[in-house]
């Protein structure tokens, strides 16, 4: 059991700089996250967009961005976890107890939800028939891949990660490549080598097809694939990877008891407080009167949400407002030597 | 201005005057027409704003999609070759009466 002052969840930009702001008011907190990355949404699906709207910033990316928010919290020493998700919260005499997917449990007075839209996860197949063999032979990431020695494995996908496997696979798998299209968005030179291992025979490659059903009697046997014009195909597999890129799902977060609006949590604007004591939501999962989706509000919101933690996590003390500018004491806790 | 129709999964029509220079993305988000997530907010990054154009000739006559828009499309829910993302049909006069199909879900 891990105790602490706060446990944010999400390490977006939002996340990020309410933990500076902790740092600076001197309280610890702990950063959880489902993607294997600290960025978010700016590493995911943005790393090498520039973003135009940040206060004193002209120009930056997205991994430009998380890397200097990386460096602005460093001081602090902030642990986090990563590729882990929040699963659980429970409320006991006005802490929080909360679980992760990976067994981890932290005790803390306040959370601060920064999720986004939700947390990151691969996009399955939308074929009913799919999900009795999820996580066995029907499978949207690969963790180890002798498993596919000598059997044969039907890949769905265009973009490299559908490509790089095919690739790898090949050499010791029999490789069906399926595509939706002729065109594929993976890098260049992998593209030109799945052609050309398509042309000398070592994978099968297959496009204008889509996943039409999974078939088998206890274990995986075949893969049936359609094309629009509605002929189909069967092809027997062993294993069948899907690699559609990922979605965001609002995933156990709607499971807490908080008020929920579409895919957004209610706060008041003076702390970023949500329906129940002690849980904050900031940034995009965030909604109020004239909300705004942007990274400057996220900041904002992280700095008031950050204050509002304060408060249980030191019920005996009266917050005190201070400047970086000017105090020895922020000042220590940055490591600044003057 | 033109006057767009979005077509639920279950059927459900739904109608809007959208102006010129928005999406129909846009359109949909601003007037709670269910069925389009846009989760990026248009930033043609995420593949939940996406709908099928049935129409074949109206298909032609949208504005050609730009780089990017069919490899966010592998991503999208069952894409067709008449998918387009929707935060990426900017509206005019011409759009007037184009009719959109929302796919079963976005996510």
């Amino acid at each position: 059991m891990i105790k602490t002052d706060v446990v944010i969840i999400g390490a977006g930009p939002t996340g990020l700089f309410c933990a500076h702001q902790l740092g600076i008011i001197g309280l610890k907190c702990e950063i959880v996250d489902n993607l294997d990355k600290i960025g978010g949404q700016c590493i995911e699906l943005y790393p090498d967009k520039p973003i135009y709207d940040i206060p004193a910033v002209p120009k930056c990316t997205g991994e430009e961005l998380t890397n200097n928010l990386i460096e602005q919290i460093k001081p602090f020493n902030f642990n986090f976890h990563l590729s882990d998700r929040v699963q659980e919260l429970k409320n006991e005499n006005n802490k929080w107890f909360v679980k992760t997917l990976n067994g981890k449990e932290f005790e803390t007075p306040n959370i601060v939800i920064a999720g986004g839209v939700g947390s990151f996860e691969p996009r399955k197949f939308p074929t009913k028939s799919a999900e009795k063999y999820d996580g066995k032979s029907v499978l949207y990431s690969i963790k180890d891949k002798t498993i596919f020695k000598d059997k044969s494995v039907v890949i769905f996908g265009g973009g490299d990660s559908a490509l790089d496997w095919a690739i790898e696979l090949s050499n010791s798998s029999k490789v069906t490549l399926v595509h939706r299209r002729d065109e594929f968005r993976g890098a260049p030179a992998s593209v030109q080598k799945i052609k050309e291992l398509s042309d000398n025979k070592t994978i099968d490659l297959i496009t204008k097809y889509s996943i039409k059903d999974v078939k088998g009697n206890g274990s995986l046997e075949s893969v049936e694939i359609k094309s629009e014009s509605g002929e189909s195909k069967v092809i027997k597999a062993d294993y069948v990877l899907g690699f559609f890129g990922l979605i965001m799902q609002l995933g156990p977060i709607a499971e807490w008891g908080l008020n929920l609006d579409k895919k957004t949590i209610p706060v008041n604007t003076e702390n970023f407080e949500t329906n129940k004591k002690g849980i904050f939501a900031i940034g995009d999962i965030c909604n109020y009167p004239g909300k705004l989706k942007l990274i400057l509000s996220g900041f904002h919101e992280g700095a008031l949400a950050a204050r509002g933690c304060f408060k249980y996590a030191r019920p005996d003390e009266k917050y005190r407002f201070e400047f970086t500018t000017a105090s020895s004491t922020i000042k220590d806790r940055l490591g600044v030597k003057e | 201005m033109a006057k767009i129709k979005y077509i639920e999964f279950n059927g459900t029509e739904h109608e809007a005057d959208v102006a010129n220079g928005l999406s129909v993305m846009e359109g949909a988000i601003q007037n709670d027409i269910p069925g389009i997530d846009a989760d990026c907010g248009g930033g043609m990054s995420c593949a939940t704003c996406h709908v099928y154009i049935n129409d074949d000739e109206w298909f032609k006559k949208l504005p050609e999609k730009e780089m990017g828009e069919d490899d966010m499309l592998d991503q999208a829910f069952e894409p067709k070759s008449n998918s387009r993302l929707s935060c990426q049909l900017i509206v005019s006069d011409d759009l007037d009466g184009l009719t959109v199909h929302m796919p079963e879900k976005q996510v």
